[in-house]
């Protein structure tokens, strides 16, 4: 579903990724950890063309989605088709960032109306039911300022659900919320891992969570991946020191 | 006391015609000047660098040529090339482009101050530019940018009165021809009294926008009639919710079991 091919990326003169592959099969929901600065939010951010690719190729479903191989020479993909393939790709901030502008279930119908052409009553009846399975249907009409963390980031994940993403990126989705709201929106995303078969790929600390829903676990160090494993084996006897000592540090 | 009435009175008429010369320049001066400073804000925010070039050298140059010259430019130069507007006409467009070209940086810082992460968003759903500009960040921008365009709309006020210099019958032209038949204090202070009414107006209206814009971003609590409206829409909605609910829940015998929601 998702291939990288000697990916590189650099933040002017400092590399974060260098010569980075790895590939994630339909379905499956891989979690990517590692210290800060190594580089795992970076994936995700490039996968969703909110960076631009210094080297290498990225593959969705086979097509490449920012630069191609035309002739023998790598280049950029024209806006139409990139737009046609990141359209397959929804992504959860760490910020929440709904529309401050819009009541809830507008944040929601505003995309598939104005992007993917839904009539407003369809777009308005698949909201109301994400709303339900979000747990927030009462709140429909509700200004986003006056949710808890919690709350928008719950309706945040109903909004990237609206489009239909055949993979979705989870940014630390957590990260920016108390302690005691984190569960509601884990429990949410657990759901949508059991009862979807979207890929996903997720960039948490929550290693909780990660052992629940992914198939495989990536540790990132200095933008290589120092290892990966099953979740199980992962966390409990990983192969080298570093990972040891990342796991010791954040549990 | 009797003679600062008598003088009152006998130029009321003339204050008033000046005064709507005056309220005729600024309105007319700030519906130009929106515009030009919305075009040449979202130019200077182009991907393509001609366009954005071209929005960065029209700036600099209104701004930095004197609103008199380009008054007299207007007024003088033009009919020499063929163009010939009427007073009103020319006093309005020199207002417009001048005071457009301050207005484009304010429109551009503010469409700037918009949050990254609320771009970032538009990308993640693949919003087109043009539903991102629109729908997501101009509303935002929109209450940021309120008191910069007051102010200016203020400066344009004053701006006006410059407008005598091409013949217009303004309120400064009037009150100082006041002044010559009358006394020096009263005249100005007539003239003075206007303007800040004029002025308490416009930046009212602004300051309601202001706070209009704000609530929508729920920055400030909303109206008795707001929440009345609000809490209506959240019924209905929540009436929609139930539609999708079983339907089968015409038991009360009420013949409407297919309404529209």
């Amino acid at each position: 579903m998702i291939r990288f091919e000697d990916v590189v990326k650099k933040f002017g003169d400092t590399t974060v990724l260098e010569g980075l592959s790895f590939a994630v099969e339909r379905g499956e929901r891989v979690t990517l950890i590692g210290p800060s600065g190594s580089g795992k939010t970076t994936i995700l951010r490039l996968l969703m063309t909110l960076e631009h690719l210094t080297d290498g190729f990225i593959y969705v479903d086979g097509d490449p989605l920012t630069h191609e191989l035309r002739g023998g020479k790598r280049v950029e993909r024209r806006p139409k088709d990139v737009t046609r393939i990141r359209r397959r790709i929804g992504m959860v901030f760490q910020q929440f960032n709904l529309f401050p502008n819009m009541t809830v279930i507008d944040n929601i119908t505003e995309a598939p109306v104005h992007v993917l052409g839904q009539s407003r009553e369809e777009a308005r009846q698949r909201a109301h039911a994400l709303l339900d399975q979000v747990g927030l249907k009462h709140r429909a009409g509700a200004h986003p300022m006056e949710l808890s963390g919690g709350q928008q980031q719950r309706v945040a994940i109903a909004r990237a659900l609206a489009m239909d993403p055949e993979v979705l990126l989870l940014d630390e989705v957590t990260s920016a919320l108390d302690p005691e709201l984190v569960n509601d929106v884990l429990e949410v995303l657990r759901e949508v891992a059991r009862t979807t078969d979207i890929t996903m790929l997720i960039v948490t600390h929550e290693m909780q969570f990660a052992r629940d829903v992914s198939n495989r676990v990536l540790m990132f160090d200095h933008g290589h991946i120092l290892e990966e494993a099953a979740p199980d084996v992962m966390f409990t006897s990983p192969e080298h020191e570093r990972t040891r000592q990342f796991l010791q540090a954040i549990l | 006391m009797t003679d600062f009435l008598d003088t009152l009175t006998a130029a009321a008429p003339r204050l008033w015609e000046a005064t709507l010369v005056t309220l005729q320049l600024s309105v007319g001066g700030a519906a130009v000047a929106f515009v030009v400073a919305v075009l040449l804000g979202l130019a200077s925010l182009s991907g393509v660098a001609l366009v954005r070039g071209t929005s960065r050298v029209v700036v600099e140059f209104f701004r930095g040529t004197s609103l008199v010259v380009q008054l007299f430019w207007l007024f003088f130069v033009l009919p020499q090339l063929g163009v010939d507007l009427p007073s009103m006409t020319t006093g309005i467009l020199a207002l417009g482009l001048n005071y457009g070209a301050y207005g484009s940086e304010v429109v551009r810082g503010s469409i700037n101050a918009v949050p990254k992460g609320q771009w970032e968003t538009t990308v993640a759903l693949s919003m087109s530019p043009v539903t991102t500009m629109r729908r997501v960040i101009w509303p935002q921008a929109w209450a940021l940018m309120l008191p910069g365009l007051n102010n200016l709309l203020i400066m344009l006020i004053k701006g006006s009165a410059l407008a005598g210099f091409i013949f217009l019958q303004d309120l400064t032209f009037v009150t100082d021809q006041l002044r010559r038949t009358t006394d020096t204090f009263v005249a100005f202070g007539i003239g003075m009294v206007i303007y800040y009414l004029i002025a308490l107006g416009a930046s009212g209206v602004l300051r309601w926008l202001e706070r209009r814009a704000q609530r929508r971003l729920g920055l400030a609590p909303p109206t008795r009639r707001e929440r009345i409206r609000q809490n209506a829409e959240t019924a209905r909605l929540q009436g929609t919710g139930a539609v999708g609910a079983p339907a089968g829940g015409g038991a009360a015998g009420a013949p409407t079991g297919g309404g529209a929601p």
